[in-house]
């Protein structure tokens, strides 16, 4: 264990930045200017904690002691850092995309929008680093909070309604989560996340079996964030806030902190073991498998890129959910892993769909026939990551879905002969990702606009929009490439180097919960 | 230091003779009577930090009026309970004297001198129930601070003279019931010093006038407090009072006299008592829940904000309530009800000040009205949001840690109540969802709405910034920014020796540790 205050800079990074942006909102140029250092500072920050939690250590600071058992601090494990990491080197990437994406469409009150974003991140690493659940909840509910302002930044009837739908689910799913918080603190003393699950909890099992899994579903109940079905219509109402929001907000930050949170939850404080005795993991993988196939449904349904892709995010979240309820080893590391894969495929396909309203304004997939010729970098980035998401190379998807997989495999051999229907249902689900996604692609490339005679022109999107489309559309490609080649002894240290050490702190977390 | 022995008389002393000097300083010049009120509140301010380090360090303080030893004279006791409602008043005071300042030259401009003298009695009055010891003088001093009361609200005029004749009516019934509590304890024991009737009393716990006292009390406090179904008197009140007599009212006066309720169930009664003779304590806590959720209901019915606040103010202090209710069964609960006492005067007394704010300015005491206030008064506003925030409970603002405490009492209170502890812990969760129906539509209204005509809310056109003085936008800020430096101090260990001690002077026990 290291005591650091590095996870203390990280987070005052995006917090110190909010006032100051609100400050200096008379000057745009200096304003996005501090956003993006923040986010280069916050970025450069968690990366420097790589190391001591490479070497299996685990980064702690605290401040103080709330209650007798509780104290409020930071402690980066290497499953935190992968939340972290995802968030951190997003935000730099999204921040540099708002700012073409918020002048190309002129939209109003942009102070607020980065001021509500930055405060937004630094709920997100909060919850990436906190130690405990009391922590995890003060950061969990000011990122709820923060998040609002960009949900009804339109203000429209329809943008307020969606932000009442948003407070709605949230902030009741909040309270749920704050009576788990509390009984798992009045029945055990505490509420550390514990490698291998709190002691003291498992210690109740045979006596209080009901009380523990009414207190479960408190919990799942507590992280609507991660819009498992039925409790999921909050997500594809936001997508009425701009673009950049739903890209990192609702593709990346708020929905990752859900099931971030029941990863935790799982892994952490019940521990695989209680899990599996209680027979929580089948209930928790129903759900997530009816979700994904009920959601992948959806999809096919929706005309609006926007929404399609909404859908698909509730689909990939229970993919990670699944994963973690398999309760096996490469179950819940292809469930980490999904965390920052798809955050990065999901994130570049939402900056495509806002990069191609703001080339063309178009918003449905039926108008876009013809729009690859037209956009070719952001189509081609689209038709990547689109393919990754199916499981398809290039893109980084197949490798956390063949993970999910044996997973499944390894789950009927050593839970229950039960568990392999899941695997159908992840194939099916992948299936059905491919029956939304490949229409898209076939429309933008293959099909011709109607009445455009003769050879279409391009005309990308500015280039702060589409440089980070390509970024990530890239490391999409990179880490996939990067899993391959780190057999090689001679590459292995660059390799490692460019897909941030995923695969090192994937297999570090993975030892840490299978104790 | 022999005359830092006085300190606690000074108090009230100094306030009192404020209160005349204000009166004939008033008579030359009109101006006189802000700055007499305002040093006098501030030196008072400053004598109640000094007594509530001096009781944090040495122990409690008993102070004896002229020298006369206690059964015969009257005693000030000062315990970390009092000391910390002292500041709790006195720091609620001076900020309302800043803020009144502008406020009432507007809306009282030719009873400023009164006003200041009746406001520097109603401190007296406030500053007297908490310090004494004594349960007559303790009377007396209710007594005293309801009348400058029903007098500051009827100040207003108008509709505010019926709202303050039903809170004569209603506050005079309270004091009876506590005036015949007082007696009939006189009456069984010889004795009317809260000290020595702790002594005397458990013998004669059995004796049916003791009980009937005790319910006498309750009632008469509760009525004091507006703990629903008894606050019919006070959203009238709030509502038609002037705006800083409103802050008043809701944070000072409410609060100690919630003081005066723990003081007199566990201080003078015993938990014993409740437990084993009157059963007051599930009761209690029933009626807070009822009371947390139809104030809440009731809250959100309103259009007015000023009377929206009144009946968030009714709920709030059925979280006080709650708090006290559930002590019996865990300490956590004494802990939630002194926290929010301090917390809930930090966050009303900041929403009812950005409320005159909006009054003071622009007339508006509608909801529907607010739209696009974000950008004309950006301070009021900023105040408002973040201590509504800090009302629906999102942390680390005040509310969070009250709501922490409160749930915690009522799990440990499933041991006792198997069932009801989890509806408290429900109510609990269930009114912040209700605090966030009715604070958001606000919120919603003052930023995000586009108002009809097409200006205001972030329409893009200049709008006009008419924000209110800098006498009025300084308390405002200083209390928003509590609500959350307060909250987080709660969340740290810094508090824990000063809960300790509260509790150790209520003979409440530890905290209990897992």
């Amino acid at each position: 264990m290291v005591e650091m205050l590095t996870p203390l800079f990280v987070i005052l990074c995006p917090l110190i930045a909010a006032p100051l942006i609100l400050l200096l909102g008379k000057w745009p140029n200096i304003r996005e200017g501090v956003a993006i250092a923040a986010g280069i500072a916050t970025f450069s920050l968690v990366l420097s904690m790589i190391n001591p939690i490479l070497n299996s250590d685990v980064i702690r600071i605290s401040f103080q002691t709330l209650l007798p058992g509780i104290e409020i601090g930071f402690k980066v494990d290497a499953f935190g850092m992968l939340f972290a990491l995802t968030s951190s080197s997003l935000w730099i990437l999204v921040t540099i995309y708002s700012i073409g994406y918020m002048r190309s469409l002129k939209e109003h009150a942009q102070t607020r929008f980065f001021f509500s974003f930055a405060l937004a991140i630094f709920g997100a690493l909060g919850i990436a680093m906190s130690t405990n659940l009391v922590t995890m909840f003060i950061f969990y509910e000011i990122l709820t909070v923060s998040t609002y302002p960009l949900v009804i930044h339109d203000q429209t009837a329809e943008a307020l309604s969606a932000g009442h739908k948003y407070f709605a689910y949230l902030l009741t799913s909040g309270c749920f989560f704050l009576f788990g918080v509390m009984l798992v603190y009045y029945l055990t003393g505490t509420t550390d996340f514990t490698n291998g699950g709190i002691a003291a909890l498992e210690a109740l099992n045979p006596a209080h079996k009901w009380t523990l899994i009414i207190l479960f579903f408190c919990f799942l109940l507590g992280f609507l964030k991660a819009a498992w079905m039925p409790f999921h219509s909050w997500l594809p109402s936001a997508m009425v806030a701009p673009t950049p929001v739903s890209a990192l907000l609702h593709a990346v930050a708020v929905v990752k902190a859900g099931v971030f949170g029941i990863v935790r939850i799982v892994c952490y404080i019940y521990g695989v073991d209680l899990m599996t005795s209680l027979g929580l993991g089948l209930a928790l993988a129903c759900i997530a498998g009816f979700t994904m196939i009920v959601s992948n449904l959806f999809a096919i349904a929706q005309d609006n890129l926007k929404r399609r892709l909404a859908y698909s995010t509730i689909n990939q979240l229970s993919y990670i959910l699944l994963g973690a309820a398999l309760l096996t080893p490469d179950g819940v590391k292809g469930a980490m892993m999904h965390i920052p894969f798809h955050g990065y495929m999901k994130i570049t396909l939402f900056l495509c769909a806002g990069a191609i309203m703001v080339a063309t304004g178009k918003k449905n997939i039926s108008e876009m026939a013809g729009i690859g010729k037209t956009m070719p970098v952001t189509m081609m980035a689209f038709s990547i990551c689109a393919l990754g998401m199916c499981g398809i190379p290039p893109a980084v998807g197949f490798i956390s879905k063949w993970f999910l997989c044996t997973g499944a495999v390894e789950a009927a051999e050593t839970i229950s002969p039960v568990m392999i229907i899941f695997l159908f249902v992840l194939l099916i689900a992948s299936l059905l990702d491919v029956v939304y996604f490949f229409p898209v692609i076939h429309t933008a490339f293959f099909k011709d606009p109607e009445g455009v005679v003769g050879e279409p022109k391009v005309k990308e999107a500015p280039p702060t929009v589409v440089i980070p489309l390509a970024i990530t559309a890239t490391f999409s490609v990179i880490f996939f490439l990067a899993f391959i080649l780190r057999p090689v002894d001679v590459l292995a240290p660059y390799v490692d180097m460019l897909s941030m050490h995923i695969y090192d702190l994937v297999d570090i977390a993975i030892g840490n919960v299978f104790t | 230091m022999v005359l830092a022995e006085h300190f606690p008389v000074f108090v009230i002393v100094i306030s009192m003779l404020a209160a005349f000097t204000i009166l004939i300083a008033g008579k030359a010049n009109k101006k006189a009577a802000f700055p007499i009120a305002l040093v006098t509140i501030f030196i008072q301010l400053l004598l109640s930090l000094y007594i509530l380090k001096r009781v944090l360090t040495e122990g409690t303080i008993h102070y004896w009026l002229g020298g006369w030893s206690p059964p015969w004279g009257i005693e000030y006791v000062i315990d970390t309970l009092n000391a910390f409602v002292l500041v709790v008043v006195l720091f609620m005071s001076f900020m309302c004297v800043i803020y009144s300042k502008r406020s009432i030259e507007q809306e009282q401009p030719r009873n400023i001198v009164l006003f200041y003298a009746v406001f520097q009695l109603l401190v007296t009055g406030l500053c007297g129930i908490t310090i004494t010891g004594d349960i007559f003088n303790l009377y007396v001093f209710l007594e005293i601070s309801a009348l400058a009361a029903y007098a500051l609200i009827a100040v207003a005029g108008g509709r505010a003279l019926k709202a303050s004749y039903n809170y004569v009516i209603m506050g005079s019934l309270g004091a009876c019931f506590f005036l015949l509590g007082a007696g009939f304890l006189y009456a069984v024991t010889g004795t009317l010093n809260m000290e020595d009737l702790s002594r005397i009393l458990p013998p004669l716990y059995g004796n049916r006038a003791v009980q009937a006292a005790f319910v006498f009390f309750a009632v008469g406090l509760s009525i004091k407090v507006a703990l629903f179904p008894l606050h019919v008197w006070q959203p009238d009140a709030y509502t038609y009072a002037p705006s800083v007599v409103s802050v008043i009212i809701a944070t000072a006066m409410a609060k100690v006299s919630v003081y005066a309720f723990i003081r007199v169930i566990f201080s003078v009664f015993t938990v014993e008592f409740i437990e084993s003779y009157v059963g007051i304590d599930v009761a209690l806590c029933w009626i807070a829940a009822m009371g947390i959720i139809a104030g809440s209901v009731l809250a959100i019915m309103q259009t007015n904000l000023k009377r929206m606040l009144a009946y968030s103010s009714v709920a709030q202090i059925g979280y006080i309530v709650l708090g006290i209710g559930l002590a019996p069964m865990s300490a956590w609960g004494l802990v939630g009800a002194v926290a929010h006492i301090l917390n809930h005067a930090l966050m009303k007394g900041c929403l009812f000040m950005a409320a005159g704010a909006f009054i003071y300015k622009l007339g508006l005491r509608d909801i529907r009205d607010f739209e696009g206030l974000g950008k004309k008064m950006p301070y009021a506003s900023f105040a408002f949001t973040i201590a509504a925030i800090s009302m629906i409970g999102v942390p680390p603002c005040t509310g969070f840690a009250s709501k922490l405490f409160l749930i915690l009492a009522s799990l440990q209170a499933t041991e006792t109540l198997p069932v009801s502890g989890y509806v408290f812990v429900a109510v609990l969760l269930t009114s912040t969802l209700l605090n966030l129906a009715y604070f958001w539509r606000v919120i919603d209204r003052i930023y995000f709405v586009k108002s009809e005509e097409g200006h205001g809310g972030g329409g893009g056109q200049e709008t006009k910034k008419a924000d209110v003085p800098l006498s009025m936008a300084i308390p405002m800020i200083i209390l928003a920014v509590l609500c959350i430096v307060v909250g987080i101090l709660w969340l740290t260990s810094l508090s824990s020796p000063f809960v300790g001690q509260v509790l150790a002077d209520l003979g409440m026990g530890v905290l209990p540790q897992w």
